[in-house]
């Protein structure tokens, strides 16, 4: 029998080996998938026991996390929360993580891999693993002004620096309280949520970078302007200006706003055209330069690709193979034209920059709990949109469009102002979108904003000039003295 | 002409008496990490549990020395510290419980009591028992009461359900698995069945695709064994015990015919039995679907996986080191000291505590064959191979149902797991093969 008890206990070590395979294929192989199982509360739990970095504005703490006597351990805290909301995001138990909250997650609760000797030194030391606390590029008092100057009209504002990049403002309207979200009974959460989610309005889409894309309306005759003068056209360039345009292979025509005319014989320089924003006149052009032409000069401001900044930006669209009519209202920024409001902001950037498009980025420096500074985010060139004489001319026209054209809403006295209206319709009997997109000064820009008035704030008969000019301005103003003052 | 020569022979008690410092290290040092992760290390409390373990350990090396002195000197020190470190965890999981859960439980200080039990059973074992030998006299009384313990959970009234499984009784308060004393009958039954019948059983039959197959009529007992294994499946809705209980028997079985015939003859009727059940009595169904589909969320959402699933994120978090003792959430996983203790150790140890805790169960069984060799009568030989082999099917069973190797099952995890009748069960095991080890290295040693 010594035989068979000898085959039997090598039986017994095979059934082990597999216990052994089963123990590794879990504890290793398929450990991180079930780590990051939504189901595994233990990953929140942990999570949550870590003192988690805060996320600062302006050198002063924003998020934070507060020790609390239950089993999370720490209470998520938001001070201005709903200024904030858009760029912070919320951090739940519940419903998980958003905007900085959950793409800079790593380093806020310290598991980056950046954050490695800090671990090893908490580890020696017998401590807790401890988060960094992540710096924002906002500014904000410019993001209080720009909330402010919005109000609780639906829209977004997205204030860029045009030589870095940096985003200075990013304000979302309406907007919510991520506390909301934050707090450890799961059913108040639950309850909060439901009601937030419920809402028409949408307070938790972020419309600056990932809402519906909008309609650019006039605001996309920049681009075709920018295309124009790389064609060889110069500002003042003779194009035809009719009163109607006739659109080719179709009994529709194009018109201006409130059908004016934009010249009294059909003709005028490209600095007038934009300066009156003459819609005949873009849609002409852009069929005598060629829709590849326009589509080139959009993808050099950055149209059709998406951005980690580091929240995710939905790329800005152009239409696919247009024809002749519907490159004429493409070129002034209806048709399938979208593009985010951080988009447009982006080429107002890239003009102020002499044409250099700048990287957007939001996260300004990384910190280690021992205030070390692990990671700082350097301007980077993102595109070169156009040339530097076409940027200066480009800016010149801008400027005449603030000063005596449509943008009369938002001339600064003493500052010369870059700026340009877009009144983009919706397609719907709702009103217009309200836009403006500038940057100041024009010389030495440093600010670009786009603002983006959803469906004109309810109102009619009105334009991006008489809506966001005025709200642009304001911001502009705050730019300016915080510049004046070395703060921003 | 043999002679046999009066030789100063090595016992291997020394090394046991080092082992044994081992494992008091172990024991006392894991006491101690819980206790200062839940910041409540008293020094003089710790002092007692260590006194405490090391007069358990020496008491017993010291009935070794005087009434087996020539027993396994692993077997002892290997249990001691599994027992050591399945205290430590359940100390600690009284901690999470009070901690996360609101729970005040006491598992810990029961569990030093059943320990301290068992030990004692072991010892006397080894002290009334002075010749393994005399159990074979118990054969059938041994069958007879096995198969009384394995039934009284059906009994009305005396019966307890817990967690699906009917395989508790209910007596003077205290919920008890018979399973786990019937388990040892059974190993005595069929291992004075087996040695009285090896011969029909192994010789007679015919000979198909060139392997032996029993005679019809010589498959009586099988098909017996067979039958009770099913019933046991279906009325106690264990498949655990039943596995258990005839997977023995086939292991047994096989060791003394040495014909792999029966083995496949046995499997094959298992695995019928075992998909008709599934097919036929949902609750067995349900558990094969648990098994299989153990993260699918419809499955998970029905509940049927979700201990087996929250085991498995226990483990997964404890990755390759653990997250530490008292530092992960044991807590978490329902029964996390008892069925899922090896999951509440997954996660704190890591899978290179593991990996040590199988290697432990694996030196034990592996003596246990050992011991199985040695002795030279066949009674021996098969009680040491049975009773080493249930120590192996049922951890494969209980860590296997844990980490999905297959179905979840209600078996303890011997030593380790909570529970005073395993506890005692598996200590008397202890006993039986320490006694039995004795006498094979003795016979060893006197032969020169």
């Amino acid at each position: 029998m010594n035989e068979p008890a000898r085959r039997l206990s090598v039986i017994v070590l095979l059934l082990f080996l597999a216990l052994m395979a089963a123990a590794s294929w879990i504890q290793v192989v398929d450990a991180n998938s079930l780590n990051q199982d939504p189901r595994n509360v233990r990953t929140i739990y942990r999570e949550f026991g870590n003192f988690r970095g805060p996320i600062v504005v302006d050198g002063r703490s924003v998020v934070w996390s507060d020790p609390v006597d239950d089993p999370f351990n720490y209470q998520r805290t938001y001070e201005d929360g709903p200024l904030y909301a858009a760029v912070t995001g919320f951090y739940s138990v519940v419903y998980g993580r958003s905007g900085l909250e959950r793409t800079e997650n790593e380093l806020l609760n310290g598991s980056a891999d950046s954050l490695f000797w800090t671990r090893l030194g908490n580890l020696f030391a017998g401590e807790q693993q401890q988060g960094a606390s992540v710096e924002t590029t906002l500014s904000g008092s410019l993001q209080q002004v720009a909330a402010d100057a919005l109000g609780d009209r639906a829209g977004a504002v997205v204030a860029l620096d045009p030589s870095t990049g940096a985003v200075l403002a990013m304000v979302t309207s309406p907007t919510y309280d991520p506390a909301l979200l934050a707090g450890h009974s799961t059913s108040v959460v639950n309850e909060n949520y439901a009601s937030l989610i419920s809402r028409d309005d949408g307070p938790m889409v972020n419309r600056a970078i990932a809402g519906d894309t909008y309609p650019p309306g006039s605001t996309f005759k920049l681009v075709v302007a920018a295309a124009a003068l790389e064609s060889g056209y110069s500002p003042d360039t003779q194009v035809y200006a009719p009163q109607e345009l006739e659109l080719p292979g179709s009994s529709a025509t194009l018109g201006n706003y409130g059908g004016v005319e934009c010249s009294s014989d059909d003709h005028m320089t490209l600095e007038d055209a934009l300066r009156v924003s003459c819609n005949t006149a873009f849609g002409d052009l852009g069929m005598s330069l060629g829709w590849g032409v326009v589509e080139r000069k959009a993808q050099d401001f950055g149209w059709g690709e998406s951005l980690e900044i580091p929240l995710p930006v939905t790329a800005s669209r152009l239409p696919v193979a247009p024809d002749d009519a519907q490159t004429a209202m493409s070129s002034i920024g209806q048709f399938d034209v979208r593009a985010t409001p951080l988009q447009m902001a982006m080429v107002a950037s890239a003009i102020a920059n002499d044409g250099t498009l700048m990287r957007p980025y939001l996260v300004e420096s990384v910190r280690a709990p021992d205030l070390q500074i692990i990671d700082t985010t350097l301007p980077e060139v993102y595109r070169e949109s156009m040339q530097a004489a076409d940027a200066a001319d480009l800016t010149d026209m801008m400027v005449t469009t603030v000063d005596s054209g449509s943008g009369r809403g938002a001339p600064i006295s003493g500052v010369e102002v870059a700026g340009k209206t877009g009144t983009a319709e919706t397609g719907t009997n709702s009103p217009p979108h309200a836009w403006f997109v500038s940057f100041a000064p024009a010389d030495d820009p440093v600010i670009a904003l786009a603002v983006i008035v959803e469906e004109s704030g309810g109102q009619t008969g009105t334009t991006g000039g008489a809506l966001a000019a005025p709200i642009a301005k304001t911001i502009m103003q705050e730019a300016l003295r915080l510049d004046r003052e070395g703060e921003l | 002409m043999a002679t046999v020569a009066e030789l100063k022979v090595r016992t291997g008690r020394r090394a046991e008496l080092a082992l044994l410092a081992i494992a008091w290290g172990i024991t006392v040092l894991a006491r101690g990490l819980v206790d200062y992760h839940a910041a409540f290390l008293e020094l003089d409390e710790l002092g007692i549990y260590a006194a405490g373990a090391a007069v358990l350990m020496l008491g017993s090396h010291l009935v070794l020395r005087r009434f087996a002195p020539h027993a396994d000197p692993v077997l002892l020190p290997a249990v001691f510290a599994l027992n050591g470190i399945g205290l430590a965890m359940i100390h600690r999981i009284d901690f999470g419980y009070a901690q996360y859960r609101g729970r005040d439980t006491d598992f810990g200080t029961a569990q030093i009591g059943w320990t301290i039990a068992g030990v004692v059973a072991a010892m006397v074992v080894v002290l009334l028992i002075r010749d393994h030998r005399r159990l074979r006299r118990f054969t059938y009384t041994a069958g007879i009461a096995g198969l009384i313990l394995y039934l009284l959970p059906l009994v009305p009234g005396l019966g307890l359900e817990i967690n699906g499984a009917r395989i508790w009784i209910s007596l003077f308060g205290r919920s008890l698995q018979p399973g786990e004393v019937a388990k040892i009958a059974m190993v005595v039954f069929f291992a004075g069945f087996l040695v009285t019948n090896r011969d029909t059983l192994a010789l007679a039959g015919p000979k198909i695709l060139g392997l032996r197959f029993p005679r019809p009529r010589d498959m009586g007992p099988l098909l017996l064994v067979w039958a009770a294994a099913i019933l046991l499946m279906v009325y106690e809705r264990d498949l655990g015990a039943s596995l258990l209980f005839f997977g023995i028997f086939l292991g047994m079985l096989y060791v003394a015919t040495q014909r792999i015939s029966w083995v496949l003859t046995g499997l094959a009727l298992f695995a019928v039995g075992a998909v008709a059940a599934g097919t036929i009595f949902s609750h067995v169904g349900a558990r094969y679907n648990a098994w299989l589909n153990a993260l699918d969320a419809e499955v998970y959402a029905s509940g049927t996986s979700e201990q087996l699933v929250r085991g498995l994120f226990g483990m997964a978090s404890g990755g390759l080191f653990g997250t530490g003792l008292g530092e992960g959430r044991p807590d978490l996983v329902p029964y996390a000291e008892s069925d899922f203790i090896i999951a509440s150790l997954g996660e704190e140890l890591g899978l290179t505590g593991l990996m040590a805790i199988l290697a432990l169960y694996l030196i034990i069984v592996q003596r246990a064959f050992r011991s199985s060799i040695g002795v030279r009568d066949g009674f021996g030989k098969l009680m040491a191979a049975g009773l080493g082999f249930s120590i192996a099917l049922q951890v494969f069973i209980v860590v296997g149902g844990v980490t999905r190797v297959i179905p979840l099952t209600g078996l303890t995890t011997p030593w380790l797991a909570y529970g005073g009748s395993s506890m005692i069960a598996n200590w008397i095991i202890v006993g039986l093969l320490l006694r039995i080890s004795d006498q094979a290295r003795r016979s060893a040693q006197e032969v020169t």
